[in-house]
């Protein structure tokens, strides 16, 4: 049996209204995106939603207090949490590079945590 | 006194943008004067992601998209100043700033070009009854302590009003251990982008509570809760529908308004509507040889619109300044 569910893509501002038929786990037909990221969106948010995540870490020897960081790439949005636990752990030296790997494979997950700013002077 | 062709007031995305654009239109002679301590302005607190799919084809975070304008900047060898206020402008296009470290700071320029950017709406502009206790920021506030100083300004939180920054800081809070209890939205519809209906709210369970308001504020030295109201189509709240909720901070994300005391000091005019100055399509005010570009002359909700309309503006202050 068909079943038809609305998702709103998170892919840019303008937040397209796309209809999804299912037949049972599966999209037979995907309706109201503007792009072709809209449909690869909703089959992934369908299937398994991933998610971006960005947050800072506490920065040692800067006039900077934090350092912000975003991931590598998105993560399965069940493990937001996971990842926010360990960013929460993490504290940087200055001078930090802009892009600098941070944490390596953050919880096993094949991304890693990278700076997203740049603190290159370091205080004495 | 010194001189320089152009001088760009603010160093934010706009004035960066601006920058770059008129040098590379054969403008060598810029300074641009920025109030913080480094360049990148509201972007600096902007660690989120989804910003540059228009300028750059990519989702950067806000704090990388300033980065590829400041690097620009220094590339590209424009002077800047950074904790330089600007006090005063006048009709013949003088500039005093005050500049930490170094005192007074006296400009003549050929041409300006208006980058200031916006400020967020307080409470008194939207007069709730009550105390005045600890624990009541505006949303922008709460976003610079969390991202910029490391420091989370509560643990239960309510929001009122539902424009992006309010809805960004309600994931940002909740990521950060403190706990959400609503976004309270007094009109039927979000102001938000649905994008982040979606990945700030739904992803975390906040409930949205539209056409709800705050009526009223509780606590002596520290919020300890709020009264939630539901509304009518006038906007009234609705007796009997109050609602108790203990909290210990309030975000206030009630909209923005162009900041613009300097621009007021010249003879330039001023639209009601956007509460800034009149532009033509070159962003030039009706004073010639004075330039505004993005926030300061509206209020935009993406910050590549405001890149794009600073090229112009940069472009239109190369053009004045050949003829």
């Amino acid at each position: 049996m068909e079943k038809r569910r609305e998702l709103i893509c998170i892919k840019c501002p303008k937040g397209c209204r796309i209809a999804v038929a299912m037949d049972g786990d599966e999209v037979v037909g995907v309706e109201g995106n503007s792009c072709p990221r809209g449909e690869e969106y909703v089959r992934k948010e369908i299937t398994s939603p991933t998610r971006m995540v960005t947050s800072t870490v506490r920065l040692i020897g800067s006039d900077m207090n934090v350092m912000p960081v975003r991931l590598s790439g998105e993560i399965t949005k069940g493990k937001i949490f996971d990842v926010m636990k360990e960013i929460r752990k993490c504290q940087v030296k200055a001078p930090v590079r802009m892009g600098e790997v941070l944490i390596t494979d953050v919880c096993g997950l094949g991304v890693d945590v990278v700076a997203a700013a740049e603190a290159l002077d370091v205080l004495g | 006194m010194i001189a320089y062709d152009l001088v760009i007031v603010g160093g934010g995305p706009a004035g960066l943008a601006a920058a770059v654009s008129a040098k590379e239109n054969g403008v060598d002679s810029i300074l641009i004067l920025e109030r913080e301590n480094r360049l990148g302005g509201i972007l600096n607190q902007c660690i989120h992601n989804g910003f540059g799919l228009h300028t750059f084809q990519e989702e950067l975070t806000g704090t990388e998209y300033a980065y590829r304008y400041i690097q620009k900047v220094k590339e590209l060898g424009i002077d800047y100043k950074v904790s330089a206020f600007v006090t005063d402008i006048n009709v013949q296009k003088q500039i005093t700033a005050a500049v930490r470290g170094e005192g007074l700071l006296e400009v003549q320029a050929n041409a300006i070009i208006l980058a200031m950017g916006c400020r967020e709406r307080s409470r008194g502009a939207l007069n709730i009854a009550g105390t005045r206790p600890a624990g009541i920021f505006s949303a922008g506030t709460a976003q610079y302590f969390v991202n910029v100083l490391g420091i989370m300004p509560g643990k239960e939180v309510v929001i009122l009003g539902s424009g992006d920054i309010g809805l960004i800081m309600a994931r940002r809070m909740t990521l950060e251990g403190a706990h959400v209890k609503c976004v309270a939205e007094i009109l039927p519809k979000s102001g938000g982008l649905q994008r982040n209906i979606v990945q700030c709210l739904e992803d975390y369970d906040i409930p949205l509570r539209l056409s709800h308001t705050v009526i009223e504020i509780h606590g002596e030295k520290r919020l300890t809760g709020v009264t939630l109201a539901a509304v009518d189509e006038k906007l009234k709240s609705i007796p009997g529908t109050e609602e108790y909720i203990p909290c210990d901070t309030l975000l206030l994300s009630v909209g923005l308004i162009p900041e613009n005391e300097l621009t007021r000091q010249l003879p330039v005019t001023m639209l009601p509507e956007t509460k800034g100055p009149k532009v033509d399509a070159g962003m030039q005010t009706d004073l010639p040889g004075v330039f505004a570009c993005g926030n300061v002359v509206r209020v935009y909700d993406l910050v590549d619109n405001v890149s794009a309309a600073a090229v112009v503006a940069g472009r239109s202050a190369a053009e004045y300044l050949r003829e």
